[in-house]
């Protein structure tokens, strides 16, 4: 931003004085890196911190981190439990499939409404046949069940959640009443993101979770399988460790049955398994004293063998063994190979599910796994190293020091800018290292640095729609008795729908992904939207934030949106706003309010 | 100067006889302007039936293999329209048939992504980023070729996808825009709209960040380049009918921009309701709707662009094709090889390219489903170079090594 305030990064020098007095939340001292968090942060400084550790300020909020005091407020974000969250715990309270298992989910919701909607299809052909229409009788000797690993039946039949012009099967009311019930589960864990994020007090604790939750992207619709899993995935997998330690989180990841289902883990195998298993039988079978019990056994091992020569054994598949690599610890250029990407998908063969269809949980299959010895990374992994393998290598994983860089140049991005000071990331990688993955302290490692306080940088990132969103309803103190306008305008409009990130990439979190035309203007136009209240469930009090459009209402939003810090065309711009409504929406499509 | 526009209207009316007319207009053309080529690209998501789509009546495996749902052979009641002796389409596809006829449609067969997955997921996945099998790629095939072909400034309407969306196609560094309906594109404030719109644009041209300052600049332009395109007066050429559907409304929006000069390059939508495991029908039914409202649509378009389709390619994909035997309740499931369609005067119609690997269960990709004999990122690549006259395939398909062409395109 062209504009600076001088003086600014004076100030964080006087704040060094106080690094030694700062208590962290472990009950030790820091000393040997000193904070550079201000004394007497100025309005525009706790409005960044605002802005990078939570989803903005709402109206009253910089004045209130102003009295308890700048540092004291960053120190009580790390350590969300000690800040009481009564009014977001209160709207959640309703929302039951929060609370459910997986399993609970799958069988109480999602299977039911799964098959009352092939009944009906089945009802709906039949009704066609009544009606005249050619279909010839089916040979019942040619009917075959779908092959034991094909996809569930997903795209067509998958809730309108993101498929909001999906045609659905005309319902009876018990039909509707599931199709209600199965849409209610995602609906709830969409709307209680959001709600979370617009009304929580645990704002970095919201910010971390989104980053985490997008750094181990899992998407919605992969099926019906993820879909009965995200729940769970969100709440008891990254939740409890956003500010824990990484091999924590990324061991609770790998075994989770959201991650393994949609990275494909759960399919792969030892391509040797099955003729292995067969091997064993036939070694049991020249045991065998009864000659008929011996034909069968042979009869029922040439039925499998053929099944498998038809069928194609089944094999490894390398997908979360890439990603784990590339995405989840080293980085890209972490310095792992081709070779190591196959030795660490062996590795976690037989890292599995049981029953996917109903919600079932983590579960390891020796017989597929893959018993040979492996290098990787230049480590060797004995022979039959079975289910404690798989952890001897995420170990190895979450310690090394290409994911220490990858995961503190992942959180700089986010926290600081869309290219963080490279002095920045080494700092919280030897951060990392230092204290084993300790996430609270790379966290604040970073959020206490000078960089974070250079000026310069203020407002230097672009928001991502969902940021903006939010950012928005906070800013104006919007009253939220429902979400669902935010999430419409994240899926329909703004191209970022929640838990809807197809690739394992996860979202983008920097400018170039999400300035384009189309977008801007769908900015634009959710701010005249937000205003004007036109969005049902969500009240904007116009009055109290401008009641009139003379030059003391405009200071005053520029105050409270910009902390003060607008350039002067927009402050021109602005004095064009005939009324009230068009002065908000002026200020909240603004190139300024598109940056935090 | 005399634009593409003006010229069609002018001299439209003593063209309408001659189809897609693609030599006499390319002469014409060239004279007034460099041509402006277009791609159409539709995405059938959901995997559709290829083999009851373009169905290979010659071969009785086909009819051994699906008892309920076979498309009978022509010339029967509800029978396959014959292209060529062995293959025929689906009789709700009837209208896509004179197209191919004139040698205006071509379609390639046992045709799709070399990745054996049966995920609709990750195979839309794939078909989009291009890059089957890997799956880090951020951005998709037709962005990738926006940015390799080299271009002066671009139109904001350069990329569209008529779609609630940008698709992954379409995602990456060039800028593209989805557009759920063209007359919604702009600040919608009442009667003020106006007041208001040129108020966001002075914000945002005195912006100091560069990257906003550009967009927002682009997003206004695209807007009053907009104002003149009156989606309710909209009347198409050739009497062509689209279906009051959202896909037919889609390429009716396209047909309405590309007319309308505003610079569109590659274009985009999709339709779905394809994924029929239960009651899929025959030549009636769940899959026969579906295709009736598919074929309707592309030969509407066909037909109202007319003459400008000289310059036009479309083509539709879909992630995979599905199982052979049709299953236990008499629909099909996931399968491989799938079928393709390519209309557009540029196109060497009138054929089904490809080698045909045959149904037999031992002619099978793993015994049960349409094998694949032409990888998909040949169909495209051909496209981009030969249509769209992008000269480095290799950026837009990193690690694929092309066959070369399968010469659906006229040289």
């Amino acid at each position: 931003m062209a504009s600076m305030i001088p003086g600014a990064r004076a100030r964080f020098a006087f704040g060094l004085g106080l690094a030694g007095l700062l208590v962290t939340s472990g009950g030790g001292v820091t000393a040997e890196r000193a904070s550079a968090v201000p004394d007497h942060a100025d309005a525009r400084t706790i409005s960044h911190v605002l802005n990078r550790l939570g989803f903005g300020p709402r109206p009253g909020d910089v004045e209130r981190v102003e009295k308890m005091g700048l540092a004291a407020y960053i120190d009580q974000q790390l350590t969300p439990d000690r800040i009481p969250d009564d009014v977001v715990e209160g709207r959640l309270a309703e929302f039951a499939t929060l609370k459910m298992s997986a399993h609970d989910i799958a069988t109480k919701f999602l299977v039911p409404a799964q098959q009352a909607r092939q009944a009906a299809q089945v009802q709906a052909g039949k009704a066609a046949q009544q009606t005249g229409q050619t279909m010839a009788t089916p040979d019942p000797n040619m009917a075959s069940a779908p092959p034991p690993n094909a996809p569930p039946n997903m795209a067509a039949n998958a809730p309108p959640y993101l498929r909001p012009n999906a045609q659905n099967i005309v319902a009876t009311p018990e039909m509707r009443m599931l199709q209600q019930q199965e849409q209610n589960v995602v609906n709830e864990l969409v709307e209680q993101k959001l709600l979370r994020e617009t009304l929580s007090e645990r704002q970095l604790n919201e910010v971390l979770v989104d980053f985490w939750f997008n750094h181990f992207n899992v998407f919605v619709n992969k099926g019906q399988e993820e879909r009965a899993y995200l729940t769970e995935y969100e709440r008891d997998v990254i939740r409890p460790h956003v500010l824990g330690n990484f091999r924590d989180l990324l061991g609770a990841v790998a075994h989770s049955p959201a991650m393994l289902y949609y990275l494909d883990n759960w399919e792969s195998v030892d391509p040797n398994a099955q003729e292995r298993t067969l091997a064993e039988q036939e070694s049991r079978i020249k045991g065998m004293v009864n000659p008929m019990a011996q034909a069968v056994a042979r009869q029922n091992i040439a039925r499998q063998r053929e099944q498998m020569q038809k069928q194609g054994a089944r094999g490894l598949n390398e997908n979360y063994g890439r990603e784990l690599m590339e995405l989840h610890t080293l980085g890209v250029d972490g310095g792992y190979t081709q070779k190591d990407v196959i030795e660490v998908a062996r590795a976690l063969t037989g890292w599995t599910i049981n029953q996917p269809n109903q919600g079932g949980g983590f579960a390891f299959r020796a017989q597929v796994h893959d018993p040979g010895p492996k290098t990787i990374l230049g480590v060797t992994f004995p022979a039959g190293g079975g289910e404690a393998e798989g952890n001897r290598v995420l170990d190895l994983l979450a310690r090394h020091p290409s994911t220490a860089h990858h995961i503190a140049f992942q959180l700089a991005q986010r926290l600081v800018a869309d290219e963080p000071p490279a002095a920045l990331v080494d700092r919280a990688a030897k951060k990392f290292l230092d204290t084993d993955g300790d996430l609270r302290e790379v966290v604040r490692t970073i959020v206490t640095s000078p960089e974070f306080f250079a000026a310069d940088d203020y407002g230097a990132k672009v928001k991502t729609p969902l940021e903006f969103v939010v950012s928005a309803a906070r800013a104006t103190n919007a009253s939220v008795d429902n979400v669902q306008p935010l999430i419409a305008a994240l899926r329909n409009q703004l191209g970022m729908p929640p838990y809807g990130c197809v690739p394992p990439t996860g979202y983008s979190m920097t400018a170039d992904a999400w300035v384009n035309t189309g977008a801007l203007l769908s900015r634009m136009n959710f701010a005249l939207q937000l205003v004007s209240n036109q969005m049902r469930g969500l009240r904007v009090d116009v009055a109290s934030l401008a009641p009139t459009v003379d030059d003391d209402t405009r200071a005053r939003v520029v105050q409270t949106l910009f902390a003060g810090q607008v350039s002067t065309s927009t402050t021109q711009t602005l004095a064009k706003a005939q009324n009230p409504q068009y002065l908000l929406a002026l200020a909240l499509g603004s190139p300024e309010f598109q940056k935090r | 100067m005399m634009t593409r526009r003006v010229f069609m209207k002018n001299g439209g009316l003593a063209l309408v006889s001659l189809g897609f007319a693609p030599a006499f207009v390319a002469r014409t053309v060239q004279a007034a302007q460099p041509r402006k080529k277009a791609l159409v690209a539709i995405f059938q998501r959901g995997a559709v039936d290829g083999l009851n789509m373009v169905v290979p009546f010659g071969e009785q495996a086909y009819y051994a293999a699906r008892p309920s749902i076979a498309i009978p052979r022509p010339n029967v009641a509800d029978g396959a329209v014959d292209l060529n002796g062995f293959f025929g389409l689906h009789p709700r596809m009837a209208p896509l048939a004179p197209f191919f006829k004139r040698g205006e449609l071509a379609i390639v067969h046992a045709c799709g992504s070399p990745d054996e997955t049966r995920s609709h997921f990750d195979a839309q996945d794939y078909m989009e980023s291009g890059t089957p099998g890997n799956k880090g790629t951020r951005d998709g095939w037709m962005n990738r070729y926006l940015h390799a072909k080299e271009h002066a400034a671009a139109s904001p309407f350069r990329a569209v996808a008529l779609a609630s969306s940008l698709p992954r196609s379409l995602q990456g560094t060039e800028p593209a825009l989805a557009i759920n309906q063209i007359n919604q594109f702009g600040i919608r404030a009442g009667r003020n709209s106006d007041m208001v719109q040129s108020t966001f644009e002075d914000e945002y041209a005195a912006a100091a960040d560069a990257l906003l300052h550009k967009t927002g600049g682009e997003a206004f332009n695209a807007v009053k380049m907009l104002k003149d395109v009156n989606t309710a007066t909209y009347a198409p050429a050739g009497n062509a009918q689209y279906p009051n559907s959202a896909f037919g409304g889609a390429l009716k929006q396209i047909a309405q921009l590309i007319k309308s000069d505003l610079g569109l390059e590659v274009a985009f939508t999709e339709l779905t309701g394809w994924d029929t495991h239960v009651q899929q029908g025959n030549s009636t039914g769940q899959l026969a709707n579906r295709l009736d409202d598919f074929a309707k649509s592309i030969a509407a378009f066909g037909t109202d662009m007319g003459e400008q389709m000289a310059d036009i390619v479309l083509v539709t994909m879909s992630e995979f094709g599905r199982a052979v035997q049709e299953n236990g309740n008499r629909g099909t499931d996931h399968g491989h090889g799938n079928a393709m369609f390519i209309l557009g005067g540029p196109v060497q119609g009138g054929k089904v390219y490809g080698t045909w690997p045959g149904l037999e269960v031992g002619q099978r990709w793993e015994g049960r489903d349409l094998a694949i004999t032409t990888d998909f990122r040949d169909v495209f690549s051909e496209i981009v170079s030969g249509h769209l006259g992008a000269t480095d395939v290799s950026k837009i398909f990193p690690g694929h090594a092309t066959k070369g062409p399968l010469g659906f395109l006229r040289a």
